[in-house]
């Protein structure tokens, strides 16, 4: 079944012609092209995928496109301001290291602003246990832990670099 | 993953004809278990009948001593309900527990308990909770709705429209989650209200279930001493290559224990 899925990304209106059964990363990463959004274990377990729906991380791996219709999705290429400068989870992760081989580096920042926004003044315990569906095979995970530390309780951070 | 013919239901009724039309139609609610289970071909269905535009079927309300939790509303909205937390704050943290946070921003209380997967929480609390399952067309104890392996009540068309979960004087959830997975290995709920105790048991069996023996002990002498020496019989439980079923007899066990500790 082909279906016709209108839906704004990062901002922008789009409109595909999709099957049924075409993932919402499959429509972002091979209609639309914007291939920041990584599949990694295509499973729902780690995480590369996480994109913002209508405001919201999910797996993007674990929703069709067609139920993505209508709605607003956040990837990583619209984090950044237009002009380039990072958003601050971005400039977070720069700042604290929080990326080795780079591969889970877009599901890593938008739980971050995830998690963020939903737990201001989060401590680093927590923001661990929120990160228990992102996964980083370089086991980098101390510097991401601080940058999102960073952006959700500034003054908890140790600064280890 | 196979195609499939998509609809996206305006409300219960349209659902329950579209699944009556199609041939091998399924429902898909947060489809946290469907979808991967469709990737893996393990299931083909002809058409998707979709209840995420049904607004009717969200929401929490708590009515007296029932709290109300309908069957689209979202593992986060549970956990990070103010109601819940007062209401059955075992319930709230028991939610916010389930898989990950990406993961219940979709999931559902509805599609959680109508896969009866043998890992799942939800089922634990049903049970432990003394919960009524209602549909579109009646009200099913939880004490009758799991009956085995992703096997329940329900009716191949039939739709849980909501959950109500009488509201104990005290309650406790403890799971002893897979490290890798974060389902629960064991899962145990203990309730209390008016004397009367419920020990809801997860992750052990092919279902949940209740674990009467607990729950007689513990209502004569509420302490974990009352329970410590009752053994959960290893028989038929679950067995695979994290936990042996005489494993999981025994985590029961230790987290019945826990659960009254915390009560006490």
């Amino acid at each position: 079944m082909t279906l016709e899925v209108k839906l704004t990304v990062n901002g922008v209106e789009h409109s595909a012609q999709v099957e049924a059964r075409t993932l919402l990363a499959e429509l972002l990463r091979d209609h639309l092209k914007l291939t920041g959004t990584h599949v990694g274990c295509d499973t729902t377990q780690c995480g590369c995928c996480v994109v913002h729906l209508d405001g919201k991380a999910i797996k993007s791996c674990t929703i069709l496109a067609v139920q993505a219709r209508g709605k607003a999705v956040t990837t990583i290429e619209g984090l950044a301001q237009p002009d380039g400068t990072l958003h601050p989870m971005q400039e977070a992760f720069r700042e604290h290291h929080g990326l080795q081989c780079g591969f889970c580096t877009p599901g890593m920042v938008m739980m971050g602003v995830d998690i963020a926004r939903r737990n201001p003044g989060a401590d680093e315990e927590l923001i661990r246990h929120q990160l228990e569906g992102n996964i980083c095979r370089c086991t980098g995970y101390q510097g991401i832990v601080e940058a999102i530390l960073s952006v959700a309780n500034p003054g908890a951070v140790k600064g280890h670099h | 993953m196979r195609d499939f013919d998509y609809h996206l239901a305006a409300d219960v009724e349209a659902a329950l004809e579209q699944l009556r039309a199609s041939e091998d139609g399924k429902l898909i609610a947060g489809g946290m278990t469907l979808l991967p289970t469709l990737k893996q071909n393990l299931a083909a269905p002809t058409d998707l009948i979709d209840l995420n535009g049904i607004a009717a079927l969200r929401g929490i309300a708590l009515d007296g001593n029932v709290l109300t939790i309908k069957a689209m509303t979202i593992h986060a909205d549970v956990g990070a309900s103010d109601v819940v937390r007062k209401a059955i704050p075992a319930l709230a943290t028991l939610a916010g527990g389930i898989g990950d946070p990406a993961v219940r921003h979709r999931g559902t209380i509805g599609g959680s308990i109508a896969n009866s997967d043998p890992a799942a929480d939800y089922p634990g609390a049903v049970v432990g909770l003394g919960a009524t399952i209602v549909t579109d067309r009646r009200e099913i104890s939880g004490d009758d709705f799991f009956l085995g392996l992703f096997e329940t009540a329900l009716e191949p068309d039939e739709i849980i429209t909501a959950v109500r979960f009488p509201v104990p004087d005290q309650a406790h959830y403890i799971k002893f989650r897979h490290p890798a997975s974060g389902y629960a290995v064991a899962g145990v709920m203990v309730s209390r209200t008016k004397g009367k105790v419920r020990v809801g048991v997860t992750g052990a069996g092919p279902c949940a279930f209740r674990a009467s023996d607990f729950e007689a002990a513990l209502e004569q002498d509420f302490s974990p001493q009352a329970i410590a020496s009752i053994e959960i019989s290893a028989d038929g439980l679950n067995s695979d290559i994290s936990s042996s079923a005489e494993y999981r007899a025994n985590l029961v066990q230790v987290l019945a224990r826990r659960c009254v500790t915390a009560l006490i």
